[in-house]
Parts: structure tokens; C-alpha cells; sequence
């Protein structure tokens, strides 16, 4: 039996043309999947009611074996099969996770896609794989609710993601059968969730403050027209509620008088009465503990000293990202808290002291984000008619290809709006040049060796023409999820190649604002790196130009003395640009030589044109 | 004639008339269509046209045009739960076969 939901005046479905959406909070420690239901956003429950869903998928020499509450028990008796926390792998390359060797036990494996591969039982498994079994068991969750199958799933990821990152949670989707209707930043969800789209005339500035069990993330939103653009992000990827729990475990510990190594019982013991006093702390004025034979108090302003150096570092990091985006606390308009560990109460009373306000928290901070995008989903399948809320992102480092010289020509320009399509025409450098490579570049700096190169593809059966003569449009595309397609076509052949970008390794949210504050802080290097690369390629141009005229016409046209003139020059021509460091010197003598060879020049125009007229009468030639 | 509805659908029309922050009541209809004749139409009303029906069921108005009224006289509108899936069900005396969704139906 379908069950009914409420619909808008006017708007009830015809039969069997409900489409059945959900979003998806896919996140490090948990995630969740909610719905539309008659107008209001809900997170679907499994049937023991569980909300969460640990991220956590347990292997065994047959494969999966259980997904979720299930496979986290296996967390202590076999660590090593029991992946957890894949979200920090995904789209990173191996080096990125050897970095943080330390924080994941697993054993990990190069693979030929460049995405590492975690060494099981069960054989090699891809972070995308964990992530899509996770998908797979949400997805069925709410199939059983919905009594129907999918038809489709805005999956959140965070603002910082890059395009590897970004393909890689498509990809997971893809895998476990979901449709992905479009990925959604995180804080953009929360924003959704909170309805703050919906007030289309004003601009606002938000900051979504997110501490969740092993993350923080800061991101500061515009919202202007229905578009929210990422001012800036930032955070720390070890530091969540789980640190109030080792903190306050810690302080037990020495109460306790527990001395040297503890078991892993011990520890577990510890820190699950920490948390317990944690959470009944977000109630009671004081707890009192029994573990052991040990028997204390904890009150809140002990807590409070305790924790507050772990949330002050979380309020170091929401200054730095007011400055990233030119800020300071008291434009911020509306200030959101998300994650579980924002309940407790003196994180909400730091973060309002910081920013002046009281922060928006009446919606479940573990929820916020799956509901914000379950109303995304509902309106991108057009159960919710009319463009009310039609979101769009943009883009966070410019997209560019590399020219001539070792510089990057910028095609999109960052904090463009997306989906967008840019093309630029570029043209052949050499005589009878046949192939052009594009090497597609991200980032704000003047040369392509201080940007990230995303990848590389060659444009092959140019039809050889002279130097110029070709005409080779290269297109940019970025769809509303943020994947990037790049075509490059010759126009008066048509021949064509083109490139899905999936680049190797990711960026963290750190290295974007690096590469930003990167092109600030040598924005003067870079213009004079710019200025001499651009005069060293106009030498090399003018080098090969004159050798080749020479070798055509310097014996009819040229005397000795001449020759060797010109030889001379552009002999000191190559030295210059050789050696120098600036581009001064260098376009002193690039127009040294081309007086020096201003004559040869014209003798070789009189030449040509006398060829091309030779043979003809005066009648033609007016005709012509 | 009249239309009524228990009171697991009446705290939810309240929850989601609250979360809507606007509308009169909600509309019950029905409408040709569908697989097997006739479909349901579920709806929140922001005006209520001069040729409805208005049954008061404890807060809420039950607002009808009296052309689904015919199809409907001595409905009661239901919220139930099925596992994990959950909604309103018209529980309609006059229904003589449904499709196998119950999406649709026969008077």
C-alpha cells in the first residue's frame, strides 16, 4: 500500500509519479539519509530507530560482511579489517595518506589510479568501495521506507573538497547504483536547512562552525541571489568531541591514580565515563563518577577548564578564516552550529562570544546536514515545482591551461559561478606543427610550475600549417557538481580530443588557502616571472624565425658583412636571454635585433611580393 | 455526508501545518487518473474555494470540493506506520477495487 504524503496547492503527484529523493550526509565517523516528508525534512531511522549509521564497513575473506553499528564492534578484536574514517582517503593520493599514517592503523597499497588502496582479508579494498557500502546500506534504508526504489540523492561533501575528492564520492555513488542528482557543500546543506535561502533579496555573509567527533571545519558562506559562494574555509582534521572525551579521561585517569600503560579495556572504560559526564553535563549543573572503587565529582567549570584550550583552538581557526575572506566577526550574519559536539553548552557560548551572536542551533546538529540536503534533492527532482531554490556554487582556484614559456593562461577564473563553459582560441608556435599539448592547470600563481597540474592530454593530426596559422579552440567545462571537462579543437579540421578530469591526489582545504595566500604574497615575483618568461618566449620565437629566413634567403639576399651581422646578433640575442634574470635586458635586445634586422626583413617582403607578381599582367593583378 | 480522521493524522496534519507556517487546512480529493481510475489528492490549502466543503476535525479543517465528496462520503484519513515507511491512508468505504499500489482505485 503507497502511503500519502501532503503536497503544495495543486501539486498532489499522479500515481506512481512520486519521485522518491534523499540526501545523503556522507560523513567521517557517521552518516545519515533523510527525506521530504510532506514539507519538512526527516532523517530516516533503521529499524532499531537508529538515526546514525557508523561510517564503518567490516571485512572478512568472503568480503563486506556488515556495515555500520555492527562492523564498529569489530573496531578493537580486528582493527585491520574494519575500515573506518575512508572519507579522510578518498580522492587523496598515497603520499597525502601516508602523511597521516598515524591517525588510520591500515596497511595501504599503491594503486594504478593513483588512489590508495587498503591491505584486507578480503583482498585489496578502495576507499571508494567502503564509501559506497556505506551508500548502499542508506540507500536501502530508505528504499524499505519508501516501499519503492531511488530516484536519486544529493550527497554532501565538504567545502574544501577538490575535484579528485569530489569524483571519488560520485564515483562510491555510482558503485552502489545511487544517481547522484548533485553533490552539495556541507555548510551550503546547513544553510538550506535553516532556510536562510530563502530570503532571496538580502545578501548575507554565514559561518557554519561544524565540530563533529574527529573534525572541525569553519566555512564562511555569501549568500547573495540564491548563490552561495565559499568565502573561506578552514579547520582541523584531528580535532573534535572525541578530544573533550581523552581530556576529561585523562584527568580521571590521575584522580584515579592509574599509573603506565593502560589496556585497551581500561582506556575504553575511561573514556566512556568521560563521555558520559561530558553529555550529562549539557544538563546538570555537576555528575558525580564511580569507576572502581574511585568515586568524584566532576562540575561543569572543571569541564570547562578541561576543554576550553580544545575549543579555543577551534576559535583560532574561525579567526583565521575571517581574515581569509577579508572579515571580521561582526559582519557575519548568521552564525550556524553543526555537529554532534556543538551540544555542548560552552562551545555554543564560545563560538556566540566570538562572533557577537547567538548561534543557530534549534535543529539537530548531527541532522542538520542531511536534512538541508534532502531539500536540495526534493527540489532538483521537481517534486517541489517552481526555481526557488536553484543553487549554485563556485569554484575555489582558477582552472587555466599552460602556454608558451611556462605560464598558465586562466580560462575560469576562481569563484566563477558553476556549472560554467569557457573556451579560448590558441594557435600553433612552430611551422607545420602537427600536435599541441594541454596541460590543464589549477591555481592562482603566473607560472605553470607553481600551480597544480590536474592533467595532461595531446591534440594530435593539426593539419601542418605555418606558425599561427592554426586555430585550436580549448573549452572548460564544470558541471554543477564541480567536475571539470576540457576539449581542445581544431577548427578548420575539427579534429578534436578531450579530457574527464580525475586527478591524482587531492588538495586539503589547508593547501587551497596556501596556494591563495601563495599568490598574494609573490604576486610580485610572479609578475616579473610573467613579463621575462613572456620576452623569453618572444626571443626563442624570433631566434627561430631569423635562422629559418636566413637559411632560406640569406644567401640571395644577404651579403657576408650582413650575415655575419646578423649572426652576431642573434648569437648575443641567445646569450642574453640565457642569462638574465630580468626582462628588461632581454627586450632591449630583442629590439637590437629587430632593427638589425629591419632590412633584411624588407628585402624579403620586396622579394616575396616580386615572386608573387612575377608572371602576371597588370589586368589580373587589378582583378585580383 | 462527512469526512473524518483519526487522531495519529491529526497530530501530523498539526505538525506539518505548524512547520508550514501558513494554510487553512488540508485538502482531501480525489481526481481521474492513474492505472485504475481514480487517484487520491492530498494537498495543504492556502484559500478554500466558495463551492468546498469545510469538515472541522478537532483543529484542523478537512477542506472538499463536492464533486470528491461524492467519492469520498465516509472516509477516514489515517496516518500509519509500516516498518520504516510511513504516511496518510484513506480508509474509503466506497472503494470496490484498488491497483496493487493502492496509488489508484475503483469506486
Amino acid at each position: 500500500m503507497a502511503l500519502l504524503q501532503i503536497s503544495e496547492p495543486g501539486q498532489s503527484p499522479q500515481p506512481h509519479q512520486r519521485k522518491h529523493t534523499v540526501g545523503i550526509d556522507l560523513g567521517t565517523t557517521n552518516s545519515l539519509v533523510a527525506t521530504v516528508r510532506s514539507g519538512m525534512a526527516e532523517v530516516l531511522a533503521d529499524e532499531q530507530g537508529r538515526e546514525l549509521l557508523p561510517s564503518v564497513a567490516h571485512y572478512t575473506s568472503e568480503g563486506v560482511s556488515c556495515v555500520g553499528y555492527e562492523a564498529a564492534e569489530h573496531n578493537i578484536s580486528d582493527p585491520l579489517n574494519t575500515l573506518a574514517s575512508v572519507k579522510r582517503l578518498m580522492g587523496r593520493g598515497l603520499a597525502d595518506v601516508k602523511a597521516f599514517g598515524d591517525q588510520l592503523p591500515y596497511e595501504f597499497a599503491a594503486d594504478d589510479g593513483g588512489m590508495p588502496k587498503i591491505k584486507t582479508v578480503a583482498g585489496l579494498v578502495s576507499p571508494i568501495q567502503v564509501s559506497a557500502e556505506i551508500l548502499r546500506k542508506l540507500a536501502g534504508r530508505a528504499e524499505i521506507a519508501f516501499d519503492s526504489m531511488l530516484d536519486g540523492a544529493v550527497i554532501t561533501v565538504p567545502a574544501y573538497f577538490d575535484d579528485a575528492q569530489r569524483q571519488a564520492t560520485k564515483d562510491a555513488a555510482t558503485l552502489a547504483g545511487i544517481k547522484v542528482l548533485r553533490l552539495l557543500n556541507e555548510p551550503t546543506a546547513a544553510a538550506i536547512a535553516y532556510g536562510l535561502d530563502q530570503d532571496e533579496d538580502q545578501e548575507r555573509t554565514i559561518a557554519i562552525y561544524d565540530l563533529g567527533g574527529g573534525t572541525f571545519d569553519i566555512s564562511i558562506l555569501r549568500l547573495s541571489k540564491g548563490v552561495f559562494e565559499v568565502l573561506a574555509t578552514g579547520g582541523d582534521s584531528a580535532l573534535g568531541g572525541d578530544d573533550f572525551d581523552h581530556a576529561i579521561a585523562d584527568w580521571l585517569r590521575q584522580q584515579i591514580g592509574m599509573d603506565g600503560d593502560l589496556s585497551p579495556i581500561q582506556q575504553r572504560i575511561l573514556l566512556e565515563a568521560a563521555k558520559s559526564a561530558k553529555e550529562e553535563l549539557t544538563e546538570s549543573e555537576q555528575v558525580e563518577l564511580q569507576i572502581h572503587d574511585w568515586q568524584g565529582t566532576i562540575t561543569r567549570p572543571l569541564m570547562h577548564d578541561l576543554i576550553d584550550g580544545l575549543i579555543d583552538k577551534t576559535l583560532r581557526a574561525c579567526k583565521r578564516s575571517l581574515r581569509d575572506a577579508g572579515l571580521t566577526s561582526d559582519s557575519i550574519d548568521n552564525v550556524i552550529l553543526v555537529g554532534g559536539s556543538t551540544r555542548t553548552p560552552r562551545v555554543g557560548a564560545k563560538v556566540a562570544e566570538l562572533f557577537g551572536r547567538e548561534p543557530l542551533c534549534n535543529l539537530n546538529p548531527d541532522q542538520v546536514v542531511a536534512m538541508g540536503a534532502a531539500l536540495q534533492a526534493e527540489v532538483l527532482v521537481g517534486n517541489k515545482s517552481g526555481d526557488d531554490m536553484l543553487l549554485l556554487d563556485v569554484i575555489p582556484l582558477s582552472l587555466g591551461v599552460e602556454t608558451m614559456g611556462g605560464l598558465i593562461e586562466k580560462i575560469i577564473h576562481r569563484n566563477t559561478t558553476i556549472p560554467v563553459a569557457k573556451a579560448q582560441e590558441f594557435t600553433t608556435f612552430k611551422d607545420g606543427q602537427t600536435a599541441m599539448a594541454i596541460h590543464i592547470l589549477q591555481g592562482e600563481r603566473e607560472l605553470a610550475t607553481d600551480c597544480r597540474s590536474l592533467a595532461r592530454f595531446e591534440l594530435r593530426g593539426i593539419p601542418p600549417m605555418v606558425a599561427g596559422g592554426a586555430k585550436i579552440r580549448v573549452a572548460y567545462q564544470v558541471d554543477a557538481d564541480g567536475l571539470l571537462s576540457v576539449s581542445a579543437r581544431e577548427l578548420t579540421s575539427n579534429v578534436e580530443s578531450r579530457i574527464e578530469v580525475k586527478p591524482s591526489y587531492g588538495l586539503g582545504e589547508e593547501e587551497i588557502t596556501n596556494m591563495l595566500q601563495a599568490s598574494f604574497s609573490h604576486a610580485r615575483d610572479d609578475m616579473q616571472a610573467r613579463a621575462l618568461r613572456e620576452q623569453q618566449v618572444e626571443a626563442d620565437r624570433m631566434i627561430e624565425d631569423l635562422l629559418a629566413a636566413i637559411y632560406k634567403d640569406g644567401d640571395a639576399l644577404l651579403d657576408k658583412e650582413e650575415r655575419r651581422c646578423l649572426k652576431v646578433a642573434i648569437e648575443e640575442l641567445r646569450e642574453v636571454r640565457e642569462s638574465t634574470t630580468e626582462h628588461r635586458p632581454l627586450a632591449r635586445q630583442i629590439e637590437s635585433v629587430a632593427k638589425a634586422s629591419e632590412e633584411f626583413a624588407a628585402r624579403r617582403m620586396d622579394a616575396s611580393i616580386k615572386s608573387a607578381l612575377a608572371g602576371q599582367t597588370l589586368d589580373e593583378i587589378e582583378k585580383g | 455526508m462527512a469526512i473524518t480522521m483519526t487522531s495519529a493524522a491529526e497530530q501530523h496534519v498539526v505538525k506539518h501545518l505548524e512547520h508550514r507556517a501558513k494554510g487553512v487546512g488540508i485538502r482531501l480529493g480525489v481526481r481521474t487518473t492513474g492505472c485504475s481510475g481514480l487517484s487520491y489528492v492530498l494537498e495543504f490549502v492556502d484559500d478554500a474555494a466558495a463551492e468546498d466543503e469545510v469538515f472541522l476535525c478537532g483543529e484542523v479543517k478537512l477542506i472538499i470540493d463536492p464533486k470528491s465528496l461524492l467519492y469520498l462520503d465516509g472516509t477516514e484519513l489515517d496516518y500509519v506506520k509500516e516498518g520504516l515507511n510511513e504516511g496518510f491512508e484513506f480508509k474509503n468505504p466506497n472503494v470496490k477495487d484498488e491497483c496493487g499500489c493502492g496509488e489508484s482505485f475503483h469506486i
